[in-house]
């Protein structure tokens, strides 16, 4: 495909005076609102559209604080009920020697979340920042942002077979905790965070003055 | 409209914006085989491929047929001491439904069954009239940009990493045998990274547009 301009000098459509589909790349006047390609609504790059993006981030953070406080499990053994959060069921696993498990559970429980919240506040004040990382580092940062938050989920799904695998009555049964509720909805909050962040305002902060490889 | 706006309207049909990153560039066709990236930020454009789209309408086909196996198949067998505990597809899903956390159940069946049975059935519905070379079913445009969305919050990979997880935790306790279904839902992720792999969405567009037009 060739380009319009020539990198470094990329006209985009919004400099243009044009709007492009971010469905299907169709291009339109400015004045056009519904796509006739793909019959999606076309909106310019738009920094109010930032707003939707810290909403939805903050009502994420809200719903981690008790995804964490309170229990993911209950396991009852032999007429004993033990309670576990997320992080005390990491460190069960490391007392029972699972360390590659619990690394898994640590990684996508705990780690994945709290960077993804960190990668979305840092993208959404840099877009009318000037910062020393390229807007490409910054584009892959959304990429891996993206692709990497539906991954987090793999705790609630844990909880759902192991409540519904291990139920010997007495002998050991475990049931879901309240957590996995609020931090289901963490995870969904998160995404919808990410989908509503425009891709487009991380090269529209560099202006024309671009000229990374 | 005048005549000023319908060459202006011609021109905008040669160019392409950037989905990702707005950079303009002029359409031109890609030869199947050929994929086609932004010169900004690396982002695929266009991937033709040879046969995708009947590739595509099969892979979303088994996709389907492995997903009623793995839901009537049994799916784990737990065995402790001689007492059995058998756990279907469904049975993961309800695992939720008593107490607070009756909700979770609801999104549990939508992540890892409905909407990935959505996404197939629409993908096909967008699909199989491009690859028996008809014109788009209506809706066609629709049905597309629904299974676009869907997405992100179709989890049966997800789900999948969260069973084999589940699997070494319980391993260590209790005597485990996987079930047809397990191996069903495997290979229905297997399909499904196959056929999103194949998939090329501003193509899928290109194609739309131009049977709607002829």
């Amino acid at each position: 495909m060739e380009n319009a301009g020539r990198a470094p000098q990329v006209l985009t459509a919004h400099a243009a005076g044009l709007v492009g589909c971010v469905q299907c790349g169709r291009v339109h006047r400015p004045d056009v609102a519904i796509c006739d390609r793909c019959g999606a609504v076309v909106t310019p790059p738009d920094l109010r559209s930032l707003q939707r993006v810290w909403a939805w981030l903050f009502a994420g953070l809200v719903v981690y604080i008790p995804a964490n406080v309170f229990p993911m499990l209950r396991t009852s053994m032999l007429g004993q009920t033990t309670e576990s959060t997320i992080y005390g069921g990491v460190v069960d696993l490391v007392h029972h020697g699972s360390y590659g498990i619990a690394a898994i559970v640590f990684v996508a429980s705990i780690i994945i979340p709290c960077a993804k919240f960190a990668a979305i506040i840092f993208l959404a004040l840099t877009v009318q920042r000037k910062v020393r990382m390229s807007a490409h580092a910054r584009h892959k940062l959304y990429e891996v942002v993206e692709f990497i938050g539906r991954w987090s989920m793999i705790d609630v799904f844990v909880v759902a077979i192991l409540s519904s695998l291990v139920q010997l009555d007495f002998a050991a049964s475990i049931n879901p905790g309240i957590a996995a509720v609020s931090f289901a909805l963490s995870v969904a909050f998160t995404m919808i965070s990410a989908e509503s962040f425009d891709a487009r305002l991380i090269w529209n902060a560099d202006g024309e003055d671009y000229d990374h490889g | 409209m005048t005549d000023d706006s319908a060459a202006q309207r011609l021109d905008l049909q040669t160019l392409i914006a950037c989905p990702s990153c707005d950079a303009l560039h002029h359409e031109r066709d890609i030869a199947p085989g050929e994929t086609a990236t932004c010169v900004r930020c690396h982002a695929v454009l266009e991937a033709p491929r040879r046969t995708a789209m009947t590739r595509i309408i099969m892979l979303a086909l088994s996709a389907i047929i492995l997903m009623v196996a793995a839901i009537f198949f049994p799916f784990l067998e737990l065995e402790v001491a001689g007492r059995f505990h058998r756990a279907s597809l469904l049975d993961t899903i309800r695992a939720f439904s008593t107490g607070l956390t009756a909700p979770l159940t609801v999104a549990m069946a939508a992540l890892v069954v409905i909407l990935p049975l959505t996404r197939f059935g629409a993908i096909i519905y967008t699909l199989a009239p491009m690859a028996f070379g008809q014109r788009p079913w209506p809706h066609a445009a629709s049905a597309f940009r629904m299974a676009e969305a869907l997405r992100p919050w179709a989890m049966a990979e997800v789900f999948i990493v969260g069973v084999a997880v589940a699997l070494v935790k319980v391993a260590g306790l209790a005597h485990l045998s996987i079930g047809p279904a397990f191996w069903a839902f495997v290979g229905l992720v297997i399909v499904t990274v196959l056929k999103d792999n194949f998939m090329s969405r501003l193509t899928v567009w290109k194609t739309l547009d131009a049977r709607r037009k002829s």
